[in-house]
């Protein structure tokens, strides 16, 4: 048997050499020369459409090029240039058949530099009642309604293995589970589905051997996988490790922490007071680790405040850590009922305390008054606090959280495009579309 | 095992079956397309020059489908209005025949099965759903083709078919159902659709630049 594999054809319309790369395969060929449209069966080539579109599309993958995807060697042998057209703007994409004669067909599509590996799918997917954005599934997969558009074809090249005009337009429904998308194409006759799965830019271009960088993709694309999710999910499952690291410590720190009574010591004080009333309490040992010490001061004050300078001295080193604390308590009753403010014991924290002996100096002040005001001030070391564990949670969440808010700007960008962009309510009532009165 | 052969009444040569149970085939010398009568073959026409096509399959290529190894024994080219494709017919390892389709590349391999009250073929309507061995399906095209070819074993004569009437069904799973009514009696063929590789196919035909 002949194995023609490339006919030697002329162009009736401008009698430029018309090569068949599929032979007979091809319905429909364009001239290189004139881009007038052919009806490859007929053995005349006869006309189906001169051109006559004034634009003019270069594919960047070359006609005729041979490229290797997957382990396999297809060649690119046809090019459209589609567009469909939302609230008044064209959006247009390419489209390359790449064909190989064992194998058969596979199509590249490239938008903004978004490039997708679609094979047709040899069945329909199953809807998934009742959902709304419609769902369906395929082969296990759960694919969400993206759009639903009419495409215009505007520009073609090459051969093909369906007949295809300049200006032919299907209606096409895109469904997508990054990285994959699940597309049908309705026409009278028939429905046919494809499922691509989003391809970076260098994949192509080593694929077919391009010369130079592919063009870097613009914004999300409608199948495009987040890269980041992975990565979030991990760091989730750090930051869970490390939360739950902090727990357990945290635990351990409240059972074996020392709360270790130092100092405790009552007295009493009238005001006015002069400078003279500062005293120092007797030497008190600080044993054990470096630690914090929890100042307790408790002042029976009613509508009343006291203040208490107070130095924690080394005995050895004449080393002083000085601080202020006020305790103030004020209560009564007005036409929202009783009330009170403030409270009359005050608890304080002196951080990183070594062991030595040590001594308090006191000067309590007040307002003027009459009565004695009596008071307490006890210390106790090694105690565990909250606040500490609070703020490295905190901080240990910051990450994964800037994570998640990442995440969602990128569905949002997704969806933006999109017959349901996010945080619009999906339409029950039917003002989706309505709605964009440009 | 021994291997049924007999001469050509056209030209004389011997014809070697690779099927057992081939009803027709052709002679690969003369062309004759020649029925078989039991051990003697009636000469009932001539085959036509096949087209120019781009199947990778040809008569002797084997693989396996569905873990049966398979050789491919004979071929009918339909022609209908957006082209043609081949049915090759296929041999199983245990001698049951199958029906290997390249459809513009895209491949399907199918078995017919008996199934009670087939319907008439004006009365699928596209859509139309039908339960096949606990599998469902939904009419989807009507196909009216003739015969372009024909080359090797058959397991029915065609020499006297001109055109041929497919219905086509898909379930939601690779796998389809055709109706065929070429003959009175409609024929049921169950199949799923395959990829190239899949088939781990030996013994094709070579075809230049690739």
């Amino acid at each position: 048997m002949t194995a023609p594999d490339v006919k030697a054809l002329t162009c009736p319309a401008c009698g430029a050499a018309i090569t068949l790369r599929t032979g007979a395969q091809a319905l429909t060929v364009v001239c290189d020369s004139c881009h007038a449209v052919l009806d490859a069966k007929d053995s005349n080539l006869s006309i189906l459409q001169k051109f006559g579109v004034k634009l003019h599309w270069t594919p960047a993958i070359p006609l005729g090029t041979k490229g290797d995807l997957k382990g396999e060697k297809f060649m690119a042998i046809g090019f459209q240039v589609r567009s469909i057209t939302a609230d008044g703007e064209k959006y247009s994409w390419r489209e390359y058949t790449l064909w190989n004669p064992y194998q058969g067909y596979r199509y590249l599509s490239e938008y903004d530099g978004h490039w997708n590996d679609i094979v047709v799918a040899k069945s329909p997917p199953t809807p998934v009642p009742g959902s709304d954005p419609p769902v369906v599934e395929f082969h296990g997969e759960v694919f969400k309604h993206f759009q639903t558009a009419e495409a215009t074809t505007d520009f073609i090249l090459g051969e093909f293995p369906w007949q295809v005009k300049v200006g032919d337009k299907v209606q096409t429904n895109d469904y997508v589970s990054p990285p994959h998308m699940l597309s049908s194409e309705v026409t009278k006759e028939e429905t046919t589905w494809s499922i691509g799965t989003y391809s970076s830019p260098q994949f192509i271009w080593n694929a077919f051997s391009l010369p130079g960088e592919p063009p870097s993709p613009q914004g999300v694309f409608e199948n495009q996988p987040d890269d980041y999710g992975p990565r979030a999910s991990a760091l989730a499952k750090v930051f869970a490790l490390f939360a739950a690291l902090l727990i357990v410590f945290f635990i351990a720190r409240q059972v074996t922490a020392l709360r270790a009574p130092i100092f405790h010591q009552s007295y009493a004080f009238k005001s006015p007071t002069s400078d003279t009333s500062a005293f120092v309490t007797p030497v008190f040992p600080i044993t054990g680790h470096t630690s914090n010490v929890e100042v307790t001061i408790s002042a029976n004050v009613a509508n009343s405040w006291a203040y208490f300078n107070v130095s924690l001295i080394n005995d050895q080193t004449g080393k002083a850590i000085d601080f202020g604390r006020e305790v103030g308590y004020y209560y009564g009753s007005d036409s929202d009922g009783p009330w009170s403010e403030g409270s009359t014991e005050d608890v304080s924290y002196v951080p990183a305390v070594p062991p030595g002996n040590y001594f308090l100096r006191v000067q309590p002040e007040g307002p003027v008054s009459f009565s004695t005001t009596n008071y307490s001030i006890a210390l106790r070391r090694d105690v565990p606090r909250l606040a500490w564990f609070l703020i490295a949670f905190v901080l240990l969440a910051a990450v994964p959280m800037f994570m998640q808010f990442r995440e969602m700007m990128f569905e949002s960008m997704r969806w933006k495009e999109s017959d349901h962009p996010m945080g619009k309510t999906s339409s029950g009532t039917d003002d989706g579309d309505s709605s964009d009165d440009s | 095992m021994t291997i049924l052969a007999a001469n050509c009444p056209g030209c004389g040569a011997k014809i070697e079956f690779r099927w057992s149970s081939a009803v027709q085939t052709t002679c690969p010398f003369c062309k004759a397309i020649l029925v078989r009568h039991d051990v003697d073959l009636e000469k009932v026409g001539v085959v036509g020059d096949f087209p120019a096509d781009n199947s990778p399959i040809q008569l002797g290529t084997t693989g396996t489908y569905a873990k049966r190894p398979f050789t491919v024994v004979g071929r009918i080219l339909y022609e209908y209005e957006r082209g043609g494709w081949n049915e090759w017919h296929l041999r199983l390892a245990d001698s049951a025949s199958a029906w290997l389709s390249d459809a513009m590349s895209e491949y399907a391999v199918s078995q017919a099965v008996t199934a009670p009250d087939l319907p008439a073929s004006a009365s699928v309507h596209t859509g139309e759903r039908h339960k096949w061995e606990g599998r469902d399906y939904i009419a989807s095209t009507l196909t009216s083709a003739h015969y372009r070819g024909v080359e090797g074993e058959l397991p029915f004569e065609t020499w006297n078919r001109r055109d041929a009437t497919f219905i086509d069904f898909d379930s939601n799973d690779d796998h389809f159902a055709t109706l065929d009514y070429s003959d009175d009696t409609p024929v049921l063929y169950l199949g799923s659709y395959v990829e190239f590789s899949d088939l781990r196919m030996n013994n094709l035909r070579q075809i230049e630049g690739w």
